[in-house]
């Protein structure tokens, strides 16, 4: 190919190994609300261990994050900072709705809980469950990681 | 110009009304500025929001804005039966299922007059204490990682894994199980439910003297501790406090002594009792609990395995449902089921309190009924709500670092602030 090195390369497509770097470090923001939250930190204890999926680096900055994993029932008075939160994370981002509440307002059919969190944010995943148990959620950041290897990489900047 | 005019000029959504404010008073030399700690913050045990005015490092003022998870749970159970209300009760304050499903139920068997089984009564104080463990087991995670002890939260989830795995041996599910229903239980525990119980107890003094071992002496923990968060024993009163947070000022109030229900006087335990009342005391307050906790499960489960076979639910089919095989073979229990799961029951007219010692304090339920399969009102107590209402008090004149700590000596849970 015309390259003259010693040195051991490979090539590859720029889509893929964009990918591939994006999908095996999802750092999620800590957006815990209810009780799908606390299945959200047993998902990170030393039992479930998110960390062999890359995920273990829960940022309390929105700043750092590239995961929002919105965890149990979102009010009418939470949703303008949950969209906040997400409008302050870089590009690219994903979302994981986490239980029924945050899918489509679960048991809390009333005037108080946003019936879904689909009408604030754009939502990837739809975790079911009340609350999902950690596999659930693993099972739901591996599901997306196979979304984003699937992605075109350009399309989100 | 601002610094919020600069971030809205490259683009970012940043609120105005987030800036950081400065109060400047030439003639006393106050300088202060508020801050805004929360809803999303990883130390506020929830959404929590809190605008502190401070003067340099101290706090001069701390307000909480509550409400960033109301779900209106008490309007929603006006809607349903008093059977199908009873799985909105663990959703509400999400640490002490269990406890709220009991307090519940206390209620509604109040109104229809209901007696049930003594071997409900052992189980329900069972997973009592042991959802009392789970939520001192996370509580205690979660304080110290708050503090700067990082390792305490993974041990402590390990402890509490096994208790959400004996819920879910159960019953299929590991945190919200409505095992505790109006008319004793939902089903007797299944095959090799004990063994289970019994070996989480048999590891358990150990991994209580671990705990002891990481921070009871540890000189961080003690430092960051002592002296941080006073309440007096007035004070703590008349905030409303119950609960770890109110016998830590050394008021001996825990109802399972004063007011017992379920049995619970039949139990030797003891009340742990704080002297000063600090964020370290309500640390060893809940540290005790913990150890008590562990007694009274060894005598419920010596009493439950000494009643193997006797019935869990009352025998009245208008209140619970009657066992499944009966289904397949009498009418009359295929008529109930069917009267209980759609339409439910009307208790007469009437109001009703149950209360129970919750790991944060008195939960209680107010039920009233119009004679309806509905109920008219519920109204639910929250220890949380109270326990907040110390916070601005004890924040007074303390460092911004070490409001973090008296957040998590509070132990308050929004679900239950909110509902």
């Amino acid at each position: 190919m015309g390259l003259e090195t010693d040195q051991p390369f490979l090539t590859v497509s720029m889509n893929k190994v964009v990918n591939w770097a994006r999908k095996n470090s999802l750092w999620p923001a800590t957006f815990g609300l209810a009780c799908c939250a606390i299945e959200m930190m047993a998902s990170t204890d030393s039992r479930y261990d998110l960390a062999r999926f890359g995920s273990e680096a829960f940022r309390a900055s929105p700043r750092q994050a590239d995961l929002m994993i919105v965890s149990g029932r979102v009010c009418k008075k939470m949703a303008p900072v949950l969209r906040q939160v997400y409008d302050q994370m870089p590009d690219p981002k994903w979302v994981i709705a986490m239980g029924d509440c945050a899918s489509n307002g679960g048991v809390f059919n009333n005037y108080a809980v946003v019936q879904g969190v689909d009408q604030i944010v754009p939502v990837d995943i739809y975790v079911p469950g009340c609350p999902p148990s950690p596999d659930a959620l693993i099972h739901a950041i591996m599901q997306l990681q196979e979304k984003i290897d699937q992605e075109r990489f350009s399309q989100r900047y | 110009m601002q610094s919020s005019d600069v971030l809205a000029e490259r683009g970012s959504t940043f609120p105005a009304g987030i800036e950081v404010e400065r109060h400047h008073d030439p003639d006393s030399g106050a300088d202060t500025m508020t801050i805004n700690m929360g809803p999303s913050h990883p130390s506020t045990h929830g959404v929590l929001r809190l605008v502190l005015e401070l003067d340099g490092e101290n706090v001069v003022r701390c307000t909480p804005h509550i409400g960033y998870l109301h779900t209106g749970i008490e309007k929603t159970m006006e809607n349903l039966s008093y059977y199908k209300a009873l799985v909105l009760t663990d959703r509400e304050d999400y640490l002490s299922n269990l406890c709220n499903n009991l307090a519940y139920s206390l209620a509604v068997e109040q109104l229809v007059d209901v007696v049930i089984p003594e071997k409900s009564q052992v189980l329900r104080v069972l997973l009592n204490e042991l959802e009392r463990i789970a939520s001192h087991m996370l509580w205690l995670g979660t304080h110290a990682l708050d503090i700067g002890a990082m390792s305490v939260f993974f041990y402590t989830w390990q402890d509490r894994d096994l208790i959400l795995e004996i819920k879910e041996h159960m019953s299929g599910v590991r945190t919200k199980t409505s095992w505790i229903c109006p008319g004793g239980l939902r089903g007797d525990m299944p095959s090799g439910w004990y063994e289970r119980v019994e070996s989480f107890l048999n590891q358990f003094p150990k991994r209580m003297e671990m705990y002891e071992g990481l921070l009871s002496n540890n000189p961080i923990w003690l430092e960051r501790t002592r002296g941080v968060g006073v309440l007096t024993p007035q004070e703590a009163l008349d905030a409303g406090l119950t609960g770890p947070s109110l016998r830590a000022s050394g008021v001996a109030f825990d109802l399972r002594k004063s007011n017992p229900y379920s049995g619970y006087e039949q139990y030797e335990f003891d009340i742990a009792v704080g002297q000063y009342g600090d964020v370290l005391d309500r640390y060893r307050v809940r540290m005790e609990e913990l150890r008590q906790s562990y007694a009274i499960c060894r005598q419920a489960m010596k009493r439950a395995l000494a009643m193997p076979g006797a019935p869990v639910r009352t025998n009245d089919r208008k209140i619970a449902p009657p066992p499944k095989a009966e289904l397949d073979t009498s009418m009359e229990a295929l008529i109930h089921h069917f009267k209980l799961f759609t339409e439910g029951y009307h208790p007469p007219v009437g109001e009703a309190l149950g209360s129970v010692e919750g790991p944060r304090g008195e939960k209680a339920y107010y039920v009233i009924s119009d004679g309806s399969n509905r109920p008219y009102r519920v109204r639910i107590k929250g220890p949380s709500f109270y326990n907040l209402q110390a916070l601005p008090k004890m924040c007074e004149g303390r460092l911004v670092a070490d409001v973090v700590a008296m957040i998590g000596s509070i132990d308050i849970v929004l679900g239950d602030i909110d509902r």
